[in-house]
């Protein structure tokens, strides 16, 4: 058994990385995700990988851009503003079936905002993290041991659906430490990659990875293929974990760093005989829809809460599709709401109000 | 036993590193652990805040809010935090820096003449593992061999030669509550 560790969660996505294979990262600083790319820029020259702080954000995703069509594990991390920097690279990247994992440590928006912790970029990484027609596959952890698998498995997926994969994260989850193992047993390596564009000394035609289709019809066909990959995602990828949801009346639903609250919150409902009870997704996108499809008609009521002014709400909404109430409850800003505030909201939907 | 810890002080006090102590000598204690540093600007030449929570169960908010234990290191902290302590709560206040009372009377406040009892001894800077060795023996939150492994596990690698003053600090802290 390798030895537990404490450790913060930007250093530990940043060791998980290294452990995945990622030998290729290009950062840029930016509380509160900064402990990532110095932890890298430590480690990566010890290990014969590749540690450059780029010019900018921008810079840095196009780095990882080329990176993968070379065919290597390669990463970058930032946090909000940074992310919406890199909207036009992620783009390129879904359109030239490319793999790579970005880590966002979400601060307060919008603009600058602030740099306490946030979830208010859930629409931008599930919705539209560039333009065009596309989806990238996004991990929510909600400890700093499920940061260090989700960023294992994040490499796998990518590589294996050929979509860059993101991990949505947030400022308390990077600055938190927890004890933490890393698992080499858990890392599943590479597939081949036939389509790098490596250097093939004549001995193959060339590869060519471009998002560039000029004929529409073409384009038309090469979207909706990768569409089909999207639907084959949502059946077979979707993560999550129930909590007390067995006899629950009330499901709350919640991720990565509020889902920690409204467990709290939950224990101190079924304290005092509320039948409270939690789904956490793990994977943001694909959406897990069947374990609030199949708790619908169970529940008096949905609750969802976010550090934000409400964004996963739509998608419990669209599951839900009018059949029960789905409440919100949030802060934004940077506040953490406190779990006697979701245990209030709880009572509430419990009164009936 | 939970325990939720908040420790604040100056920047430069260590308190995140004491936090940090703290919480390997839960996790040595086989107990789940947290630690969150506040990370806004306040901790830039002002204070310096951190939470720590040693629990059975899984933990839930990292944010303390309501701490069983305040280690106030500077007046500042007395002030802001004071009031979220829990009834009778333990608050553990280095008296040589502040020099308030405690105005609760909910809750048992230890007064520490931590930074005093450092110098006193040759242990200039570490009179935050004076405070948590007080924390120790008043609370119990951990055993005192793994307080000991914390510390060793928390110093980094280049500042290992202070590790021994370290360890003696702490036991300053626990031999003033005997």
């Amino acid at each position: 058994m390798p030895e537990k560790v404490l450790m913060k969660g930007n250093e530990a996505a940043a060791e998980a990385a290294i452990l995945a294979g990622c030998r290729h990262f290009f950062g840029y600083p930016i509380t509160p995700q900064t402990e990532i790319a110095a932890h890298m820029s430590n480690r990566m020259p010890k290990i014969g990988g590749i540690y450059l702080q780029a010019e900018s954000e921008i810079g840095a995703i196009n780095m990882v851009l080329g990176a993968s069509a070379a065919g290597v594990r390669t990463m970058t991390s930032s946090s909000s503003p940074g992310i919406s920097l890199k909207a036009e690279s992620l783009s390129y990247l879904a359109g030239s079936d490319l793999p790579a994992v970005l880590v966002n440590i979400q601060r307060a928006g919008p603009g600058l905002g602030g740099i306490q912790p946030s979830q208010a970029d859930y629409w931008q990484a599930t919705r539209s993290s560039g333009h065009g027609d596309y989806k990238m596959l996004v991990f929510a952890p909600s400890t700093v041991q499920e940061m260090v698998d989700l960023v294992v498995d994040a490499f796998y997926l990518s590589d294996k659906y050929r979509m860059p994969a993101m991990i949505l994260s947030d400022g308390l989850l990077g600055q938190m430490m927890e004890p933490v193992v890393f698992d080499e047993s858990k890392v599943k390596k590479a597939p081949e990659k036939p389509w790098a564009t490596c250097g093939h000394g004549d001995k193959r035609e060339h590869n060519i990875i471009t998002s560039l289709f000029i004929d529409p019809y073409d384009l038309d066909a090469v979207v909706k293929a990768r569409y089909e990959r999207y639907e084959h995602i949502k059946e077979n990828e979707q993560r999550y974990e129930e909590y007390c949801t067995k006899d629950a009346d009330i499901i709350v639903v919640s991720y990565g760093a509020s889902a920690r609250i409204v467990r709290s919150a939950v224990d101190a409902a079924r304290k005092e005989g509320i039948k409270a009870g939690m789904i956490r997704p793990i994977s943001v996108w694909p959406f897990p829809d069947k374990p609030i499809l199949s708790k619908i008609n169970d529940v008096k009521a949905f609750l969802c809460v976010e550090m934000s002014m409400g964004q996963m709400v739509d998608d419990v909404r669209l599951a839900v599709n009018g059949k029960k109430d789905v409440k919100f409850f949030g802060h934004t800003g940077g506040v953490v709401p406190t779990p006697s505030e979701v245990l209030e909201e709880i009572k509430k939907i419990n009164r009936g109000a | 036993m939970n325990t939720n810890l908040l420790l604040a002080g100056f920047g430069g006090q260590g308190i995140l590193f004491t936090g940090k102590v703290a919480a390997y000598a839960g996790m040595l204690d086989g107990k789940e652990v947290s630690w969150l540093p506040s990370y806004g600007p306040e901790m830039r030449g002002g204070t310096a805040n951190c939470s720590v929570c040693v629990s059975e169960s899984p933990i839930g908010s990292p944010l303390v809010t309501a701490p069983d234990v305040l280690v106030a290191m500077n007046h500042p902290s007395l002030e802001k935090f004071e009031k979220t302590v829990v009834p009778n709560g333990l608050i553990i206040l280095d008296s040589s820096i502040v020099k308030d009372e405690v105005k609760r009377k909910d809750v048992r406040v230890v007064y520490l003449q931590a930074t005093r009892l450092a110098s006193d001894n040759g242990l200039m800077g570490l009179a935050s593992m004076v405070m948590i060795g007080r924390l120790y023996k008043e609370t119990g939150f951990c055993s005192e061999a793994s307080l000991f492994e914390g510390i060793k596990r928390s110093v980094p690698v280049r500042k290992q030669s202070l590790m021994d003053k370290n360890i003696e600090a702490a036991k300053i802290g626990i031999k003033s509550g005997e």
